[in-house]
């Protein structure tokens, strides 16, 4: 069916609400790629198996990802009339007790993470409490969602409804007051009145430099040309950043939404998602969003009966880190290898087939629909001055609980980290957290009270990026830190211009030389020479910003660049040449486990004595560290 | 066995893309699919179809990462080397896989079993580290697992 009226809208919403509270039992089990690689795809099956088992009436959906990976399989269980019981790490073993203690009304306490007794609507304002003051009862010591310690201080706009919502239901996506935002927009507003009220929002985007989204698009607006583009960025290649993923696979519809926006804005009536090969559920998802937009609608020739078109096209990229950046997408879009050009025209002029091209990061286009419901005023109350609204971070690396954290602009990393996240695992203490990606850096203890925003993470030598934050412990060392990423954009430069070509690689054999024992006094200052021309004398952002990782560790830990120069010692035990692995006669309790996994045989020892460590055939490959449990093999 | 190559769904693949010169990379995506690799005489197949010059096929099968012009495995192995999965000792995993498969990154198995390549990042960091085969993604991988999580993929 065409939606064409608000009347029509509501009727998809009413379908929509008893789908996502259908007055019977509902269980969701978490189904986005962190989960389904956490075996939410055995605990879906097994659900529906010992349902039919057990001939009861329950309906079962996929959802997208709460957010707290950590947690994964997470499961939901909302009966009517009591509150959403949030389950995790549920294995389909535990399934067959799960629904057992459901079929006798009671709550399996010991698996659960939290609560819900209502649900924001964020797009609508609106908190629907779905339980009753029987349903109260019993549940007084669960803890409330918005109580636990990963959720408390987080605001979600852009994954509002990730987790919330079946990715595939339409319905669902209205129910919670989607498409309403497009109908307005198309129904009451000219392309002027949007983009005066993103601007005035305050938008930046979300996918890197942090460009005002309100003055892209005017810019476009503004262009000379009849046809114009309006791309989706999803090449989301930083490593350590999943953001755009999850909200792919998780709710989709907002950023088709955000699209039709943004392009009746601009003038243009056809759009491009840029998604990379490496997220096939990603990719699947949207198709089949795509294909059911176009079906209501909300796609293709006389949008929501506005007469007003735009289609949207997907193109997968192929493994390319460069085509990230703008032009070298827009190049890749055209058939043809990434590479970037020099901007001397802007891309919102002359772009994809040089013609005007507006191109924003799917966390940005998401924001999109929710700022036209709530209105400028409502989004630019929160942040900071210059960074309005939220930004979504995906807290991974040596973290306690790892997981997409959505949090309004200008909270501390200490906050992020310690209060949201758990801190550092296994009570390591913190070394650094590197956030920007390869164009990023690492920032230290000290300054660990930083608000995090776009201005005072560039100050501090590193940038906001698209939100990857990996958190980094002792054992972690910041040269091979450097000399991993300087390796990767080595990798990833597509060769063009001279200083990234040719600098990126000098600077990595510095920075490799440096970690295997070679390195020599001078080459510090080297590495910041390099820095200093990579900046100056590239073409993109992938080698202007090359040496950001370098340069900061540099800046932080110089010392310890120092310590493999003049020491030839690593200390956090990274860099294989310098360091041994020695086992500790105090602690070993000769239980024979690393003398099974060693690979060259270069451990021996009677059972039940301490073991020897023979360092002419150690490859320092970790096993031995992986399977101990005395600690008793450490490194020197 | 090399993988055998089925023309007439090559045909179909290209006829779909035909007139639309910007999809060369799904393209070659879709034919890779079909056939594991791009032999040499499918891409001078799609630069006559689809009126590419060879030369421009060629540096797109060759620059992006997707693309192999060598026969792959019946199971690609990606050991992802993203940054969060280089903390928690991606490098020791790849050295495991390495070491039980008797091949290095970049190679297959003289069967044909596998295929061992790495990747930038799977957008799984919260699992760190993983290893996708196929289109599994095996998240909290540990050197002494490895060898039970192969065994699946026959």
């Amino acid at each position: 069916m065409k939606i064409k009226t608000p009347e029509d809208l509501y009727m998809i919403k009413n379908e929509g609400l008893k789908a996502l509270y259908p007055g019977k039992t509902k269980i969701t089990v978490g189904t986005s790629t962190c989960g389904l690689a956490t075996g939410a795809g055995k605990v879906l099956e097994s659900l529906v198996d010992e349902v039919q088992k057990n001939d009861m009436d329950i309906l079962i959906e996929k959802v997208g990802c709460l957010g707290f990976c950590q947690k994964e399989p997470i499961v939901t269980v909302l009966e009517p009339g009591k509150p959403k019981i949030i389950y995790e790490q549920i294995t389909p073993e535990k399934v067959v007790e799960l629904i057992a203690v459901l079929k006798r009304g009671e709550i399996k306490k010991d698996w659960v993470l939290c609560k819900m007794e209502e649900e924001e609507c964020l797009v609508e304002g609106v908190t629907k409490k779905f339980c009753n003051e029987e349903g109260l009862k019993g549940v007084e010591d669960i803890c409330l969602y918005q109580e636990v310690d990963f959720y408390r201080k987080q605001l979600k706009i852009a994954l509002n409804n990730c987790g919330f919502i079946d990715p595939e239901r339409i319905e669902e996506y209205i129910a919670r007051g989607g498409y309403f935002p497009l109908y307005k927009v198309l129904h009451e507003m000219s392309p002027q009145e949007v983009i005066e009220e993103v601007k005035q929002s305050g938008l930046r985007g979300r996918g890197g430099a942090g460009f005002p989204t309100g003055v892209k698009w005017e810019s476009c607006r503004n262009a000379k040309g009849d046809i114009k583009y309006v791309i989706c960025n999803a090449d989301e290649g930083d490593p350590g950043a999943y953001m755009d993923r999850s909200i792919l696979e998780g709710d989709p519809y907002s950023v088709l939404e955000g699209m039709v926006i943004g392009a009746y804005a601009i003038g243009a009536h056809e759009g491009y998602i840029y998604l990379r090969n490496e997220y096939p559920l990603a990719i699947r998802t949207i198709k089949k969003s795509i294909e059911k937009a176009e079906g209501c609608g909300l796609l293709g020739k006389n949008i929501l009966n506005s007469n007003f078109d735009f289609t949207v096209k997907i193109n997968r990229g192929g493994g390319a880190f460069v085509c990230g950046e703008s032009s070298a997408l827009m190049a890749s879009l055209e058939g043809k290898v990434g590479e970037p050009r020099a901007k001397y025209i802007r891309s919102v002029e002359k772009g994809l087939w040089d013609r005007p091209s507006n191109i924003n990061n799917v966390e940005t286009w998401a924001n999109v629909p929710v700022i036209i419901a709530r209105g400028a005023e409502w989004f630019a109350k929160i942040g900071t001055k210059s960074s309005r609204g939220t930004k979504v971070f995906s807290v991974v690396g040596k973290v306690n609980n790892t997981g997409l954290v959505e949090v309004p602009m200008g909270i501390s990393l200490k906050e992020i980290i310690y209060d949201i996240c758990g801190g550092v695992q296994g009570n390591k203490k913190f070394k650094a957290v590197q956030t920007g990606g390869p164009s990023g850096g690492c920032i230290p203890e000290s300054l660990i009270h930083l608000p995090v925003d776009y201005e005072e993470l560039t100050r501090v030598g590193s940038m906001m990026g698209s939100g990857g934050m990996i958190v980094m412990d002792e054992d972690t060392c910041m040269v091979d830190i450097a000399n991993y990423f300087l390796t990767f954009l080595e990798e990833e430069s597509c060769g063009k211009c001279v200083p990234c070509r040719e600098g990126i690689k000098r600077a990595r054999q510095v920075l490799q030389g440096i970690t295997e024992g070679r390195g020599e006094e001078g080459d510090i200052e080297l590495l910041q020479d390099l820095g200093a021309i990579l900046k100056d004398g590239s073409l993109c952002g992938l080698g202007t910003s090359a040496a950001n990782p370098v340069l900061s560790t540099l800046r932080y830990f110089r010392e310890e660049y120092e310590t493999h120069i003049r020491n030839k010692k690593c200390p956090a035990g990274v860099c294989r040449e310098l360091f041994q692995y020695f086992i500790d006669p105090e602690r070993c309790e000769g239980c024979h486990r690393c003398v099974e996994v060693c690979p060259q045989q270069a451990v021996s020892g009677e059972k039940r004595q301490p073991h020897s460590m023979d360092q002419s055939k150690c490859i320092k490959c970790g096993a031995c560290v992986e399977v101990c449990k005395f600690g008793a093999i450490v490194k020197q | 066995m090399e993988p055998s190559i089925n023309n007439e769904k090559i045909d179909s693949i290209i006829e779909k893309y035909k007139g639309e010169k910007g999809l060369l990379i799904s393209l070659l995506q879709d034919i890779q699919t079909e056939v594991n690799y791009l032999p040499r005489e499918i891409l001078i197949k799609v630069s006559k179809e689809m009126d590419i010059p060879l030369s421009q096929v060629f540096s797109v099968a060759t620059f992006f990462k997707a693309f192999s012009l060598k026969p792959r495995g019946r199971h690609l192995i990606n050991i992802c080397l993203g940054t969060a999965c280089h903390v928690r000792g991606a490098i020791g995993i790849l050295g495991k896989i390495e070491r039980e498969l008797n091949i290095k990154v970049g190679d297959t198995t003289k069967d044909f079993r596998f295929t061992l390549e790495t990747v930038r990042c799977v957008g799984c960091c919260s699992l760190s580290p993983v290893v996708v085969i196929d289109e599994n993604t095996h998240g909290r991988v540990k050197q002494e697992k490895v060898f039970t999580v192969l065994e699946n993929y026959r």
